[in-house]
């Protein structure tokens, strides 16, 4: 079981929530881990800038410095009208950040490994597209799928295309955040399998247990860059698809 | 500018108006500079869009492939509701998978930047304003 590299997805559930509409809810694991990762995030900022100093101290600087992060990304892909959805994607950019360096804890669950997850907070992003779209554009918010300058006899065609790759933009935010996290995790885990079972052969095998546990130590490195760097790049994409809401190339 | 009322002799009101203008020149300077700040961080953020680390090449290995099979996977998925609600089988199920294969291709093409966004791509007619 210790060599199970899928064993750390599991969910376990802890207590009944009740029965609703015929769907019987618990708190799992990861219910508790996406909990954790709001309660550090939410917290770590306020006692960071509870003091609000105008030298801003350590814990003070991180908080500022992931505000102007996220505030240039949003800005550079959405201009300075995609502002007004900083508190969504600043949310988006907190939770998935911690939920993915949670995940580098021993015994914690990446709340971000289950695609469930990843798809709730990508159809979020979608639904928020869609629903400013057509509150700020009306109608004209369709023209996103025909584009100018195609002949008319092939528009329908195009169109369909067009409302096939919308529609499969959050199939892929959630696909690929997904599948970093549990594809990383699964790696990290198998390697470390390695040094367990080469140790178990003797003094050869402690000898040659050094690779897989230097590949061990470097894939950590590599893991803590992948947690950033993808709730970066789902933070992005998300700023991309506000600006399509924002400017429906019209 | 309003004075209090309080100064009254030439000498003091003269020095005021002095500092105000010394502080005025002060907000002035600042102000370009903040400017020119504003300026060098967006023409950074522009700079560095694109994310670069060691994991380049699988990062882009995975994105690619989950663009090109959430387009397969939404064409399959909306072909089988088509044929499963009218009845079409297998037709629907054909001709939105082969759009859905296109529109695969077309996320992946985006992906790398060979296509424009479509936000992008539409050039506005003259005379329109575009929303940018």
């Amino acid at each position: 079981m210790a060599n199970d590299p899928i064993h750390q997805f599991q969910i376990h559930e802890y207590f009944p929530l009740g029965n609703f509409a015929g769907m019987d809810f618990h708190f799992t694991n990861s219910a508790l881990a996406m909990v954790a990762n709001v309660a550090v995030v939410t917290g770590f900022l306020y006692f960071a800038t509870a003091k609000k100093s105008l030298i801003p101290g350590r814990t003070q600087s991180i908080a500022e410095l992931s505000y102007e992060f996220v505030a240039s990304t949003l800005k550079s892909s959405a201009g300075t009208e995609g502002m007004r959805f900083f508190p969504f994607v600043f949310s988006l950019f907190m939770f998935i950040l911690t939920a993915n360096l949670f995940g580098m804890f021993p015994y914690f669950l990446t709340a971000t490994s289950q695609i469930i997850i990843t798809f709730a907070l990508a159809m979020s992003v979608m639904l928020v597209v869609v629903g400013y779209g057509f509150y700020r554009h009306g109608t004209h918010f369709l023209g996103l799928f025909v584009p100018h300058g195609v002949p008319g006899a092939v528009i329908p065609l195009v169109s369909a295309i067009e409302v096939i790759s919308f529609l499969s933009r959050p199939i892929s935010l959630s696909v690929r955040l997904f599948a970093n996290m549990l594809a990383g995790h699964i790696t990290l885990k198998v390697f470390a399998g390695f040094v367990v079972s080469l140790a178990s052969l003797g003094v050869v095998g402690v000898g040659g247990a050094i690779v897989p546990l230097l590949m061990t130590v470097a894939l950590t490195a590599l893991e803590f860059l992948v947690a950033f760097l993808q709730a970066y790049v789902f933070t992005i994409l998300t700023c991309m698809y506000l600006n399509d809401a924002l400017h429906p190339g019209h | 500018m309003s004075d209090n009322g309080s100064a009254g002799d030439g000498t003091s009101r003269k020095n005021h108006a002095g500092e105000e203008a010394a502080l005025s020149e002060r907000m002035r300077s600042l102000e370009q500079k903040l400017e020119q700040a504003r300026a060098g961080t967006e023409k950074n953020a522009k700079a560095d869009g694109a994310p670069s680390g060691g994991m380049q090449g699988m990062g882009l290995a995975l994105r690619v492939a989950s663009e090109f099979a959430s387009g397969v996977l939404v064409g399959a998925g909306l072909g089988w509701l088509l044929d499963h609600f009218l009845g079409t089988t297998p037709w629907g199920m054909i001709v939105l998978l082969l759009l859905g294969f296109a529109a695969g291709v077309l996320n992946v093409l985006r992906a790398v930047g060979k296509v424009a966004q479509p936000e992008e791509r539409v050039k506005p007619r003259p005379g329109v304003k575009s929303g940018k």
